[in-house]
């Protein structure tokens, strides 16, 4: 497991950007409610950053070009992008939110 | 069985078809194509691909999965040159004739050219992949570049040819680049993105000529001057493609002419995208962004199929969303939302226009628009602010 930050610095509706160098890409930790998801924080479009976007209940809008994507299924609703971005589960343990090394790793050709 | 037929094969055309068969349309749906390649995203042209990083194939705007869920028969490489509203059917170049039940005009714009300009070698506009790919078999080679027009299109293919290492001169009309797109105050700040990467801007003056003899060599310029050129790429605009339709009795002026609902002025027939002059809040509009390729084929399937159903496609919302653009240039990343008049006052929220900023446009004290540079986040915030302020104009 990777550890990525206190539980307690996330609040809800608001998206957190975590990039350390244990992680292959950036995350972005979004919470919903009492939930929290985990998803690769670069738009699966070009290369923006999901965290810079905007959070409307389940879904997160690129900042650049619009598509929203669930942060439960990764799925986009509309056009620029077309692929899904990775969802990750994530457990909270000892009060810090961690994050399945497996889960997270790209292969070297996939990674941006 | 019922016929809609969608003329147009880019991003609005495919966006259509998408949005008839997502609203439930179940009968048969013809698109039909001028170019021959499968639909593609054009917004890389001008930067993947003319730098090597795209070749194309990674542009497809559908895959098999979806063109499978699109059910649709495809006619490429064939456009349509005429309509009769009357029958609402089609002729083709290739002589067939489609009678459909509805119609989708999704035909989108053509580059511009100058005058007497398109015999020479060397010379190119940039529209489709085919453009692109032969700009970037022209680009493989050293020379000089000359830009003519400083707009987004030409921005980025100046920022792209320099980034190939090519000695880049880009010749506006206007004072600045971009004054009719971002207004005095934001064109004049952005005059640094051509300047700082070592391109030369040329501007209030036009080309008079371009000079030969087979490839060409040189530009003429308005005051006289001329510029060496190995390559010339002229990025002057966009012109709707509605001579087809001339003789239809469908208006066009500069543009499909469509109500709200996207309707023309033949029943049973819509327009969307780069095409369309629709009727909105502040007179008419006629957008070539990429977003309004997107967005509004989804209203046009929408009150076309309404309309097939019986029902009254006034009941929908109106199209008239705010205008989004965003150019890629010199590693810059520029959103605009908003139609910015020219003298509209700018005014500084974020950052410092020596670098990345986020700035409103004032029109009589109201917010007009929105600029950023470098600043996604903070445009997004305004880009909603600025929506209610759009939709009450």
């Amino acid at each position: 497991m990777i550890k990525l930050c206190p539980v307690e610095d996330l609040a809800p509706g608001t998206v957190t950007r975590i990039a350390t160098p244990d992680l292959p890409v950036p995350l972005a930790l979004i919470k919903v409610g009492e939930r929290i998801f985990c998803v690769d924080d670069t738009c699966s479009h070009e290369t923006a950053s999901l965290s810079d976007g905007w959070l409307d209940g389940h879904e997160i809008e690129c900042p650049l070009h619009e598509s929203r994507f669930d942060v439960r299924t990764g799925k986009p609703d509309c056009p620029p992008a077309r692929r899904p971005i990775r969802t990750h589960d994530v457990e909270v343990v000892a009060g810090m939110v961690c994050v399945d090394e497996a889960s997270v790793a790209v292969a070297r050709e996939a990674a941006r | 069985m019922t016929t809609i037929a969608v003329v147009g094969t880019g991003l609005a055309g495919v966006r259509a078809a998408e949005a008839l068969r997502t609203e439930g349309y179940g009968g048969r749906l013809v698109l039909v194509g001028e170019e021959t390649a499968a639909p593609y995203d054009r917004p890389p042209l001008s930067k993947q691909v003319l730098l090597g990083k795209s070749d194309g194939q990674d542009l497809a705007l559908t895959d098999e999965e979806q063109r499978a869920a699109l059910d649709a028969e495809w006619l490429s490489g064939t456009g349509a040159t005429a309509l009769d509203p009357a029958t609402r059917t089609l002729s083709l170049a290739d002589g067939r004739t489609l009678p459909a039940d509805g119609v989708i005009i999704a035909t989108g714009a053509r580059a511009r050219s100058l005058p007497g300009t398109s015999d020479l070698r060397g010379v190119h506009s940039l529209r489709t992949l085919d453009d692109a790919l032969r700009l970037r078999e022209d680009l493989s080679r050293p020379g000089r570049v000359v830009v003519v027009g400083g707009g987004f299109i030409g921005a980025e293919v100046a920022s792209s040819a320099r980034a190939l290492g090519h000695e880049v001169t880009v010749v506006e009309y206007e004072r600045t680049p971009l004054l009719r797109q971002l207004g005095q105050a934001a064109a004049k700040i952005l005059c640094r993105l051509h300047t700082d990467h070592a391109v030369r801007l040329v501007t209030g003056v036009s080309v008079t000529g371009l000079i030969g003899p087979e490839r060409v060599r040189q530009v003429t310029l308005s005051d006289g001057r001329s510029l060496p050129a190995n390559v010339v790429v002229i990025g002057v605009g966009a012109a709707p493609n509605t001579e087809w339709l001339t003789g239809s009795g469908i208006s066009c002026d500069n543009g499909v002419l469509t109500d709200e609902w996207c309707r023309t002025t033949a029943p049973g027939v819509v327009a969307a995208g780069d095409v369309a002059a629709y009727r909105c809040r502040s007179g008419r509009l006629r957008i070539e962004h990429w977003t309004n390729a997107r967005d509004m084929p989804v209203t046009a399937a929408r009150s076309l199929l309404a309309t097939m159903r019986g029902q009254d496609p006034t009941d929908l919302p109106v199209y008239d969303p705010l205008p989004y653009v965003w150019s890629d240039q010199y590693g810059v990343r520029l959103q605009i939302a908003g139609r910015p008049g020219p003298n509209d006052q700018l005014e500084l929220l974020a950052g410092s226009y020596e670098d990345r900023f986020a700035a409103v446009y004032r029109r009589d004290g109201a917010i007009s628009g929105a600029l950023a540079v470098d600043s996604p986040r903070e445009f997004g915030r305004l880009k909603r602010e600025l929506r209610s302020a759009w939709a009450t104009r």
